[in-house]
């Protein structure tokens, strides 16, 4: 559980630097509407799903290395 | 973000070269390195070398539908529809169900050693059929992906010299973070059945 709490604030964290620079930038011309004609949005959205997909391969990971931890402290105990 | 020449239609949806295309070349090594050790598995018997064929094809399956599923992203704006029946995309579907076939028939099998034998076989037969699947039945017909309408790799050719500069060595970036993802998971296999590994 800590783990996973670590991990999200690491997302968390990752999308902070995203939005705190969109905040300064306000009035500056930049990814109005994610470059509106240019699809760039489209390399966004490509970008977002493999992240994501990524991020789920290592969660899963994450789980099964739980597992062994928790029974290797069952092993210690025993 | 480097400039790139300008594509009529693609705009700057043409930067996915870097992120959709890499996912399906990490597949395929995924899937020629499961099959190398399942034939290697055949030969020697030994259950490291099957661990490591299944935890290829694993790893190969998720980069798959992350290239199946950006695909559709893609094709949805650029085409259109998320699926028009090109014959890239139903040879790459047709090959990711190959290997879910391949997931089932291994846990179908209670047998470790039955089990290991025989996703073995089948994983040299599924690779056999990925290479006409993925390069030679697309390269007969035409299709909506660029490069395809004679030989297999020669989008890799013809691609302008500012796209080569970067989409080989995401290529070789994706790959290698495949391979340590694999790594990873075969580590944590590796402690999960230390039983297997002598």
């Amino acid at each position: 559980m800590n783990m996973i709490r670590k991990i999200i604030l690491a997302i968390a964290f990752l999308f902070y630097g995203i939005i705190s620079n969109a905040q300064t930038a306000d009035n500056v011309e930049m990814a109005d509407i994610l470059h509106q004609n240019g699809k760039i949005y489209l390399v966004v959205l490509v970008l977002v799903t493999i992240f994501a997909g990524i991020i789920f391969l290592l969660l899963r990971i994450e789980y099964k290395l739980n597992k062994l931890e928790k029974n290797e402290r069952k092993k210690i105990e025993n | 973000m480097l400039p790139i020449p300008a594509i009529p239609k693609l705009n700057e949806s043409a930067r996915n070269l870097f992120y959709h295309v890499p996912m399906w070349y990490v597949m395929i090594v995924c899937f020629l390195i499961s099959a190398i050790y399942a034939l290697k598995f055949l030969r020697k018997n030994r259950y490291k070398d099957d661990i490591i064929s299944l935890e290829f094809v694993n790893v190969g399956i998720v980069f798959g539908c992350l290239g199946m599923v950006t695909g559709m992203e893609w094709a949805n704006i650029a085409w259109g529809a998320p699926w028009s029946n090109d014959p890239k995309q139903v040879g790459a579907a047709l090959c990711l169900l190959t290997y879910f076939a391949y997931i089932v028939l291994r846990n179908s099998v209670k047998d470790p050693n039955k089990q290991a034998r025989l996703s073995a076989v089948y994983n040299v037969f599924a690779f056999a059929l990925l290479v006409p699947l993925l390069f030679i039945i697309p390269a007969h017909f035409k299709s909506l992906h660029p490069g395809t309408d004679s030989k297999p790799f020669e989008a890799l050719y013809t691609q302008a010299a500012a796209f080569r500069k970067l989409s080989l060595p995401a290529m070789v970036g994706w790959i290698l973070l495949g391979v340590w993802i694999f790594d990873l998971r075969y580590r944590t296999k590796k402690l999960q059945n230390p039983e297997l590994f002598v």
